[in-house]
């Protein structure tokens, strides 16, 4: 396949950014769209020229770290994986391709398609956990969970903190991902006594960090890699409601 | 000066961890708040062993390459965690666990850090299910449980096909906690780059911020390695790109021994390699083997076909199928170990009777699953991992079988630890996959979790406060004193050499090329021939390198090409440990087969009379290595030839 790239670069935080066109020749239908992207940089190092950076780590759909905003769409044009599992055979031989980072002001390029995303961490931090020391946990089994309610927390809690969800927000709202964590708890009986606390938290942090808020489009959930629900998110609004009333 | 005395409690074995607990050493809480632990690397390991140090009171910092404590590759994981609870009613115990993991590992681990091992097993599912990780459940709202390769009962606890990171995100959110208590402080896009040792005892590293690329100097009592395994050595493996071993060597470098670095694990279900421009293996849970059965042809006219594209799977008649685990192995069938797994489909490859484009593929068959059990049971136990599949290979895993084949997976060999953790650079710890203590030669699944939560829960925080509790009189120390500045000279120049070298081939090139030597001499079939042949290449290599590599960027910026630089240098160094320690271990066990060393039937071959020890490989300079060996005895567990048949 022969490919036009148009790419995102910028030296750091500070600096400006432009889209730079490369080309590139003969990539296999069944190369990654990050192995292409490795072609790429492997064909600039040879000419002496800076690579492109980009984050990626596990490339199996799972760790959360690649993050690329390709042709308008986070993660790309395949629905349901992240970009590290994107593969070339979801493009045509002599195509474009525009790859820009996640743009939202509180994830801020830290160079080319690397942005800075402790935001996430920041909003775990508020509340995201359930306040249990290591030792003296009681027998598993004397804490049951409905199947039902078992796999639905496990679909909640299968986000990968990608941070898609915020990229195709047009307001940036990060209201998906606190949603999801929100979930994967009140859906468990276990951290009921802090379940309150935990949702005004996060919501607090995840506002006060300047993320957007939610006006239902849902472009989070069309997004998202995980297949997260929009219904975490009413779950959400409901345990804040709650909290604030009660 | 170092030396092998594992300081395992005296006593039966049964009761050697309650009589260690009974007699260690504690530090009070308020001589805790005066001491700083070290940990790098935020998976299972470093992540459980933070939060609860950050629990008791300790001041830790923690470090990471990656951009959040939750991308550490535990998160991988698919399977399961293994635990002695016996809910199924199935027979299960805690020395039934131990039993398995000492055979399954070959004979070549340590029986008192696998019984406790075991002994904490169930702990950590309990406080798992405390931190809400929604494992599976039974409608009776039960936890549920699946088997697994080397054991006949169903020991495993699992959520869906992510179990490794729903119980990292349990550990990441133990360790939020902590972060936002201020117990522990992170630094993330962090790298270790050298370890600094003061009057003999680790006292802290030097770190490059990934971001700005400045070296930093940090401060701990003690320090933690929990860093993870050297399967990128192989270049090609299920690691993630950055995994690396460049923490555990340098300490290596420093003092602390190497141990049994060829023991190293080729994971049977993995997607087959499909290009030069491959960067990564994906891996096919194990779990998978529980329904699906591996077969190729009978026939090598059929596999021919199958290669040229000219049939299908589904073309080959019933008849003509050779289920090769269940003809060999009736007792266990497609649930053999690993490395038993990983070696009979080479045979069968290699024999010719492998299939897909390359010829080196096997099937992974669920149309009698389908059949028993329904599609939407098949469906809801695996079907993200046949989602991934599909889309990796653009096949329909319902219609057509998996085809799948061996890739390095996981290295049981690591930093040598004593059975407090603790390495022989006293106050230094490793801690997870980096260091080499329970599997022996052989990792059974779902074992790799329970390690690294056993570790970092349960052992560590207990063990190191025996010998913290001797350091409560050293106030911290100041980070200008000369082994610090001198640490980060090391560093720094180490860097710049490394840029000065203005080659002309990128870093990635050198990597694929130790992939390739490592992977063919030091891969599922090793040789002496092979072993010696791969030690000359791979120093070459490491020659060609330093003379002709090509980094871009400069130092004092972010810069993905030197970091990769870095860890592939360090490779470069441990590839031929590696071969070493292959060529030097005349016998085949578990993961590492001596085509020399084996029965008519292509068994393994061990030689207990000479080599029942652990191999702890000391560093001199490079190139150079001294072997020094702790001996393993067997008190409790009669050792036998291992069969699965």
């Amino acid at each position: 396949m022969k490919l036009t790239l148009k790419i995102w670069k910028q030296q750091d935080a500070h600096s400006k950014g432009k889209f730079v066109t490369y080309s590139l020749d003969s990539i296999s239908p069944n190369c990654s769209f990050l192995e292409m992207l490795d072609i790429l940089n492997e064909q600039l190092i040879r000419k002496n020229e800076e690579p492109v950076a980009f984050d990626h780590d596990c490339r199996e759909g799972i760790c959360g770290t690649c993050s690329l905003y390709i042709n308008g769409r986070p993660h790309g044009p395949d629905d349901a994986i992240t970009t590290c599992q994107l593969h070339m055979r979801k493009f045509k031989d002599g195509d474009t391709i525009i790859i820009e980072p996640w743009r939202a002001k509180p994830f801020p390029v830290v160079k080319d398609l690397i942005v800075d995303r402790a935001a996430f961490d920041k909003i775990i931090q508020e509340g995201g956990y359930i306040s249990v020391n290591t030792g003296g946990a009681a027998e598993a089994n004397q804490i049951l969970v409905s199947k039902v309610n078992a796999e639905l927390s496990m679909d909640a809690a299968a986000c990968i903190g990608c941070g898609a969800c915020v990229a195709a927000c047009k307001n940036a709202s990060a209201m998906l991902f606190v949603s999801a964590k929100v979930s994967h708890f009140a859906l468990l009986p276990q951290g009921k006594i802090e379940a309150k606390d935990r949702v005004k938290k996060m919501v607090a942090m995840m506002d006060q960090l300047g993320f957007g808020n939610c006006t239902n489009t849902y472009a989070c959930e069309a997004e998202c890699p995980k297949l997260i629900s929009r219904s975490n998110i009413a779950r959400m609004n409901r345990e804040f409601i709650c909290a604030k009333v009660s | 000066m170092a030396d092998l005395n594992a300081k395992i409690p005296s006593g039966p074995l049964t009761g050697k961890w309650t009589q260690y607990k009974n007699h260690q050493n504690l530090v009070n809480p308020a001589n805790k708040r005066k001491l700083d632990v070290i940990i790098v690397g935020t998976g299972l390991a470093g992540a459980s062993a933070a939060a609860s140090l950050g629990e008791m009171g300790f001041n830790v910092k923690i470090f990471c390459y990656q951009d959040s404590p939750r991308r550490a590759h535990s998160i991988a994981a698919q399977g399961g965690i293994n635990a002695a609870k016996n809910y199924p009613n199935d027979g299960d115990n805690i020395y039934r666990l131990f039993y398995d993991t000492i055979k399954g590992g070959d004979y070549r681990s340590r029986e008192s850090n696998v019984y406790r091992l075991a002994e904490v097993s169930n702990n950590i599912i309990d406080q798992c299910v405390a931190q809400g990780v929604p494992f599976a459940r039974e409608y009776g709202g039960s936890l549920e449980n699946r088997s697994f390769g080397g054991a006949q009962v169903s020991r495993t606890f699992f959520a869906r096909g992510q179990t490794g990171q729903q119980l990292l995100l349990g550990a990441y959110s133990a360790l939020s906690r902590q972060l936002k208590m201020g117990t522990v402080k992170l630094f993330n896009r962090h790298e270790m780059l050298e370890l600094v040792i003061v009057d003999g005892k680790a006292r802290g590293i030097i770190a490059r911020d990934l971001v700005t690329g400045k070296l930093e100097r940090h401060f701990g009592h003690a320090v933690v390695i929990a860093t993870g395994g050297y399967g990128n050595v192989f270049y090609l493996s299920t690691n993630a790109m950055g995994s690396n071993v460049s923490a555990c060597w340098q300490v290596f470098k420093k003092g602390a021994w190497f141990a049994n670095p060829c023991f190293t694990q080729i994971h049977p279900t993995c997607i087959p390699v499909h290009g030069d421009y491959q960067s990564k293996l994906t891996l096919m849970s194990e779990s998978l083997r529980n329904d699906g059965r591996i077969w190729v042809p009978k026939n090598k006219e059929d596999a021919e076909k199958h290669r040229k594209g000219l049939i299908k799977a589904k073309d080959i008649r019933e008849e003509d199928r050779d289920y090769y685990l269940e003809r060999r192995y009736p007792a266990y069938g497609n649930l053999v170990p690993r490395d038993v797994a990983s070696r009979a489909a080479k045979e069968r490859c290699d024999a010719g009777y492998g299939v897909g484009s390359t010829g080196l593929a096997v099937f992974l068959d669920f149309e009698e699953s389908i059949k028993r059990l329904g599609r939407h049971v098949i469906e809801e136990r695996y079907g993200n991992l046949f989602q991934m599949y599909e889309k990796i290979v653009d096949e329909n895993p319902y219609e057509n079988p998996m085809m799948i084949y061996p890739a390095v997976h996981y290295t049981m060999g690591g930093i040598w630890v004593d059975y407090e953790l603790m390495t022989t650079i006293p106050g230094l710890y490793a801690l997870g996959e980096a260091n080499y203590s329970d599997h022996g030669a052989n990792r059974l699944g779902a074992s790799a979790l329970m390690q690294g939560l056993a570790d970092g829960y349960f052992v560590l925080p207990y063990t190191i406060q025996n010998y913290l509790s001797g350091e409560i009189r050293i106030p911290r120390m100041s980070t200008d004193k000369n082994e610090f500045v001198e640490a980060e000279n090391t560093v720094r120049e180490r860097i710049n050499k490394l840029m000065s070298v203005k080659g002309t081939k990128s870093v990635d090139h050198f990597h694929k090329e130790l992939g390739k030597i490592m992977w063919e001499f030091v891969g599922m079939g090793r040789n002496e021939a092979g072993l010696k042949k791969a030690i000359e290449l791979i120093r070459a290599l490491r020659t060609e390198f330093w003379k002709d590599v090509r980094i871009t960027g400069g130092i004092e910026e972010l810069n993905p090409e030197l970091e990769k630089a870095s860890r592939v240098a360090d490779f470069l160094e441990m590839g031929e440990l590696l071969a070493l320690d292959a060529l030097n271990r005349n016998e085949s066990c578990g993961g590492h087969f001596r085509e020399e060393y084996q029965t008519n039937e292509g068994e393994c071959l061990r030689n207990d009379q000479d080599f029942m020890y652990v191999a702890a490989w000391e560093f001199l300079k490079e190139g150079e290595f001294k072997l020094n060996k702790e001996p393993l005895k067997y008190e409790e567990i009669e050792v036998k030839q291992r069969i699965y048949k």
